[in-house]
């Protein structure tokens, strides 16, 4: 029972890693990439900290184990804004709204409004709502979450339709 | 919270997983989408030596009709693809309901029906559609295939007629005759997410007279195993639905569930809510069969 060597693709970087098997996804992100936007938080799948998109689907990063996702497309949170400066329009509305009290379920909020407005550009409040219900958000600030996706949604929209 | 470690095993073919589960027996685990496995392994209830991974097995994953006009669900099928096939909303629209009210979005994207149900817990959302719809649980090992029914597949909480060695191949659901209705309801703390407190599904079929020519009604969270409530089916056979006959059959429903107290839900509330899940089910299913009747 040695580490094995896995190759990940993480926001279009490829990395080879030696882990565990056991290793989980987030684990993986967090300690041997460095890559601290995704969170650690029930570790069971229920509170949705840690999604990231994989192959484009949202799923939790700490109930994927890091050597079942090779040969897949992964993006984190850094991934929406690789230049560190400029900000996705989700997170720019998430700021603008005031969408984050503690911030700590912010990422996984994100990622989960990044794979509904992928899927379905101009969700409807309940669309929305349904598609964040496995994201907690412990500060309670879901009415404020709703609008910044919503506000995100039309801003994306407008800007798809200018260019 | 860390899961002990273990050595990964990567079949390619179906014939090679098969030959490893043979080989290492009860030291080895599957893994499909991992929602259920890997919680059990970091709350240390199960600790395998091996964990045998099928995601490098081509074309397990699949949704389809085959020519017998059967619904083929092959045990890579994610839930996501469950809730979204147009086949299953078109003919088995109870099972594409309890699919979109499992767990959360990312769990159904991860998740696979046949994990769902290979689990074998009480309350799987998606037990009681496929019981209520004659499901076949293909199932293989090395000396080849062997078919399970539904309503023979659950055997206790977590045990299921899966013996060591051997693994789901697919779910097959005859599709139903033309004037027949089904339906999903589940109650829970909330509305989605949560594990099911109760959850109940109907199918009814119609006869060109307007009788009741099939009848399923199936019960979950209220038992050890999801079952069929055979008594209360047989009681609306041959007969043509009014309220009375619905109210009667959802008392037997009640009568013939075995429920525990728990953190979801009191026994008592369980045993009240099957009469009111089983009415609402049948007069939704029979609702849909007339609809198509006409």
């Amino acid at each position: 029972m040695s580490k094995v060597n896995v190759i990940l693709k993480v926001n279009g970087d490829l990395y080879e890693v030696a882990v565990n098997p056991s290793k989980t996804l987030v684990e993986v992100l967090r300690e041997d990439l460095q890559l601290m936007g995704t969170k650690i938080g029930c570790q069971t799948g229920d509170c949705g900290a840690c999604s990231v998109l994989i192959n484009g689907k949202s799923a939790c990063s700490c109930l994927t184990l890091a050597i079942e996702s090779q040969n897949k497309e992964i993006t984190t949170i850094e991934g929406l804004a690789p230049s560190g400066e400029e900000l996705h329009p989700i997170q720019e509305a998430f700021v603008k709204e005031g969408a984050i009290q503690c911030g700590y379920c912010t990422p996984g909020m994100i990622m989960s409004a990044k794979h509904l407005l992928d899927k379905n550009p101009t969700p409807s409040e309940l669309q929305i709502r349904q598609a964040i219900s496995g994201n907690l958000c412990r500060c309670t600030g879901y009415a404020r979450i709703v609008k910044a996706i919503q506000v995100a949604s039309e801003k994306m929209n407008k800007s798809a339709k200018e260019s | 919270m860390y899961i002990r470690n273990f050595t990964y095993l990567e079949p390619k073919t179906i014939e090679e997983a098969l030959a490893m589960k043979a080989n290492l027996g009860i030291k080895s685990s599957i893994i499909a989408g991992g929602t259920d496995l890997l919680i059990k392994m970091k709350h240390h209830s199960i600790n395998p030596d091996f964990v045998i991974g099928l995601n490098s097995i081509p074309d397990l994953d699949y949704i389809k009709i085959n020519t017998d006009n059967e619904l083929v669900i092959g045990t890579m099928a994610k839930l996501t693809s469950i809730e979204e096939s147009n086949e299953i909303k078109n003919y088995f629209p109870a099972l594409a309901h309890s699919a979109s009210v499992t767990a959360t979005v990312q769990i159904r994207n991860m998740g696979t029906l046949v994990g769902n149900i290979c689990n074998a817990s009480p309350s799987a959302d998606n037990a009681t559609p496929l019981l209520a719809y004659d499901a076949k649980v293909v199932i293989m090992n090395q000396s080849g295939n062997r078919i399970v029914a539904m309503d023979e597949f659950f055997k206790g909480p977590g045990k299921s007629a899966l013996e060591t060695g051997e693994i789901v191949k697919e779910f097959i659901l005859p599709v139903p005759s033309k004037m027949t209705g089904s339906s999903y309801q589940k109650v829970s703390t909330r509305s989605k997410v949560d594990i099911a407190g109760i959850c109940v599904s109907a199918l009814i079929s119609l006869d060109k007279d307007g009788k009741i020519a099939k009848a399923r009604i199936a019960l979950g969270a209220v038992a050890p195993i999801p079952f069929r409530v055979y008594k209360a089916e047989e009681l609306l056979i041959g007969k043509i639905p009014n309220i009375e006959l619905l109210k009667e059959a959802s008392k037997i429903a009640r009568e013939e569930s075995t429920p525990i107290s728990d953190m979801r839900s009191s026994a008592d509330y369980r045993k009240a809510m099957v009469e009111v899940l089983t009415f609402r089910v049948l007069e939704a299913s029979i609702q849909s069969a007339t609809k198509k009747k006409n």
